[in-house]
């Protein structure tokens, strides 16, 4: 049986059909639906953990109870991973453990454009990388098996174009292996000679991967008669393929590390031109350099940002042109006015926009977070001054004010998002109170996880399955951690949200204000009657359009609504003094 | 044969993923090889969004390129605009009449361009418009728009027959919905 399938959805599969039992994520774009696509299978225990390390953690927690577990991320999410991964490379397992990360060449939803094969060879971690939905359920297989062969975890990396690309898979059954039991060894307790050893052992592994690496059906060598050689992977593969068919000869790797030896010297020997096409860093064409191979690499290609089959065309084209002058470019016509931009937005009603007003208007420094709020930064709001990465808003903050002194405590806040801030601004927090900035913290909690597409959190009382779940107490929560000061606002409410901020911001101790109200993309938000313009009170000042709403315009000096996308949120009609807006 | 290739490009929330969905489950069952690749994420948010389709004997690639696409599909004026420069030389772009401002215009900052449709005349494309945003209203919900639009595209390519766009439909679209869909589809072929 073929379906067609995203390549998130393919691992989602392979996962099922590898007898894969736990699944510990936590969402981010573009690895989210593999975890979302493997909750349909009743026979995955699914889970979203709090954060990346906890999800490695508890999967591998459950490789040592003996069944195949799984970890699904972005590239980020893997800094937030890397120490359980470094040590867990070392102290082996018991069940196959893969660990699937997702890199977002282009940067389409993240905010830098990481590498993650650096962490492959750091942490001395195998790494497969499928080029399609099919190789993505074939290689979430064998990567269990090269886990319990190995005695290693082993990475799937995953690409934006890999992840959200639909093709062809064709499916098997589930075959589920027998539990391996749990015995105690006491070399597992990694410390002075029981790592020691580890390492070693970890370096004789590489060994016996290069030897898979080479022998192995999983890199293939695609002969042509041509003089040429194309080494690459992933997507990358497929842009190849794309521009020269069978007419060169390629070494496709599904394996990125460790990468093959014999293998690359065996496609090398009679080859004059050699060619190595990837997307980001140079990995694969530093390694080949190693090996006293003279490639083409970064030389040709850039380093930033997604390849396409023009890009690839064109850079051939110009650099190397005694061999690729022939190369046929397609262009396109455009029209001759500027096009505007559509950047996303938030949407109407979004509970965040009044309290980005509020910000605005009291000319706050805002150290942001990561999230849907992080659109507080775009114009008419213009609100965020920075971000970092998860949970910086609050430690950045507190760094911040050491340095700034009483003249950031009364002007600066941190904003972060309740599934953010159970992610990583737990600890940030607890520096602010045990260190004694008086820092104040804005928690915007709209019950859900908002801008992967609405996971469940800790905080909303719900798990992965929509199921009830234990539910973490906010106010509780930060007043154990040593805040005297839990305010609860309603971001509708814009006098009262001012008048809190400010309050807030004065007083000379640390504060954590809580913003709620539910996202109202969430199914079952009740939503108002859309607000009603009045076009004879207005007079066309656009003061309503400075809180960026999209559901609001004015054309030929009047205000419309319109009621398509309006929920009632009452937010513009405290911006009308005319009352030209109201319900 | 040559691999094809169709974009469907418009504004999130738009349904352009369901019309994606749809267009990619027909094509497979034509036998086809078929690839999608979709946005999602941080444009979903109102922003522009573009799904590439591509089948073929063989399909490798799952984005298209500039001056590649055979049919661009749009479900908004600008993003036709935007987009335009995808097309093949010679090939088609469907347009929904539909307008609507980015937030840059709303506020001020940029303009809306003007006489878009002529526009894209000029670049030599063939180019089919229609209101379907009505034609989805008369189906009964203007969340149709997608499928009215599906009719339409239905006409301008003739690799899947009607029967598997109606086996299609039978099978993606929610049983309380397929009824709308079926008179979307109908009125937007015929618009």
């Amino acid at each position: 049986m073929k379906e067609l399938m995203l390549g998130n959805k393919a691992i989602a599969r392979g996962l099922y059909e590898a007898g894969c039992s736990v699944v510990s994520s936590y969402p981010g774009t573009p690895s989210t639906e593999i975890t979302e696509e493997a909750a349909r299978y009743e026979e995955i225990y699914c889970e979203w953990a709090p954060n990346e390390k906890v999800a490695v953690e508890v999967s591998h927690g459950a490789s040592l109870g003996g069944v195949r577990a799984a970890s699904a991320m972005k590239h980020v999410g893997l800094n937030v991973a890397a120490d359980p991964v470094f040590t867990i490379s070392y102290q082996g397992l018991n069940a196959g453990l893969v660990i699937f990360v997702a890199d977002d060449p282009g940067m389409h939803s993240s905010q830098n454009e990481q590498d993650s094969r650096h962490y492959a060879i750091a942490a001395k971690v195998p790494m497969l990388e499928p080029s399609d939905s099919e190789e993505a359920r074939v290689y979430t297989k064998k990567a269990f098996e090269i886990s319990e062969k190995y005695n290693t975890p082993v990475f799937v990396r995953m690409c934006t174009r890999v992840a959200h690309s639909q093709s062809v898979v064709h499916l098997e059954e589930r075959n589920m292996p027998p539990k391996v039991p749990y015995v105690k060894d006491p070399t597992k307790v990694m410390m002075t000679k029981n790592s020691r050893d580890a390492h070693i052992r970890v370096e004789k592994r590489t060994l016996e991967l290069i030897e898979y690496a080479d022998t192995s059906d999983i890199n293939r060598i695609e002969k042509a008669d041509s003089k040429i050689g194309i080494i690459t992977s992933s997507t990358s593969y497929q842009y190849t393929k794309e521009v020269f068919g069978d007419k060169v000869n390629i070494l496709k790797l599904g394996m990125v590390y460790p990468l093959p030896d014999k293998l690359l010297m065996d496609f090398a020997k009679d080859l004059e031109t050699i060619i190595v096409i990837e997307e980001l860093d140079p990995i694969i064409e530093t390694y080949c350099r190693s090996k006293g191979l003279n490639v083409y690499g970064k030389d040709i290609f850039p380093v930033c940002g997604e390849f396409t089959q023009n890009l690839i065309k064109s850079c051939l084209k110009e650099k190397i042109p005694e061999l690729f002058s022939d190369v046929d470019i397609p262009d396109g016509n455009m029209i001759p006015d500027e096009i505007p931009m559509r950047p996303p937005v938030m949407c109407a009603g979004c509970p965040h926009r009044g309290v980005f007003y509020v910000l605005k208007k009291l000319d706050c420094m805002v150290y942001g977070d990561i999230g849907c709020y992080t659109l507080g930064a775009v114009a008419p709001l213009n609100a965020m001054d920075l971000n970092v990465c998860m949970g910086a808003s609050c430690s950045g903050l507190h760094g911040f004010n050491l340095a700034m002194k009483e003249e950031g405590e009364k002007k600066s806040v941190g904003v972060i998002g309740d599934s953010t801030f159970i992610h990583s601004g737990i600890t940030g927090i607890t520096d602010i109170s045990y260190n004694m900035t008086n820092s104040t913290v804005i928690i915007l909690d709209n019950s859900i996880t908002g801008m992967t597409g609405h996971q469940q959190n800790p905080t909303t009382g719900k798990n992965l399955r929509g199921e009830p779940a234990g539910k973490v107490d906010l106010e509780a929560l930060c007043r154990a951690l040593g805040y005297h000061r839990v305010t609860v606002i309603d971001p509708y409410d814009l006098a009262e949200t001012e008048r809190v901020i400010k309050e807030e911001l004065s007083v000379s101790e640390p504060s954590i204000i809580i913003s709620r109200r539910p996202c109202v993309m969430i199914k079952g938000t009740v939503h108002k009657p859309a607000i009603k313009a009045n076009k004879d009170k207005c007079v066309g000042c656009k003061q309503c359009m400075s809180i960026g709403c999209p559901a609001i315009s004015v054309t030929n000096g009047k205000v419309n609504i319109d009621t398509t996308l309006c929920v009632g949120c009452n937010v513009c009609t405290q911006m009308c003094k005319l009352g030209a807006l109201g319900e | 044969m040559e691999t094809k290739n169709i974009m469907i490009v418009g504004v999130g929330g738009q349904g352009t993923l369901l019309a994606s969905k749809l267009l990619g489950a027909a094509l497979l069952k034509m036998n086809y090889d078929v690839k999608v690749s979709e946005v999602h994420g941080m444009s979903q948010r109102g922003g522009s969004v573009v799904t590439y389709v591509r089948y073929g004997q063989k399909v490798y690639s799952p984005i298209i390129d500039k001056g590649e696409a055979d049919i661009i599909l749009s479900f908004e004026l600008l993003e036709a605009a935007r987009w335009i420069e995808y097309l093949k030389q010679g090939g088609k772009i469907l347009v929904n009449t539909q307008r609507m401002e980015p937030m840059p215009v709303i506020i001020g900052a940029s303009k809306y361009p003007d006489d878009i449709e002529g526009k894209l005349k000029n670049t030599g494309a063939e180019v089919i418009t229609g209101d379907f945003l009505s034609v989805a209203n008369e189906a009964g919900s203007s969340k149709a728009v997608n499928i009215a639009l599906m009719g339409k595209l239905s006409t301008l390519f003739d690799d899947i027959p009607e029967s598997i766009w109606i086996e299609t439909m039978n099978e993606i679209v929610p049983a309380k919905f397929l009824d709308l869909n079926k008179k979307a589809f109908e009125l937007g072929k015929n618009c």
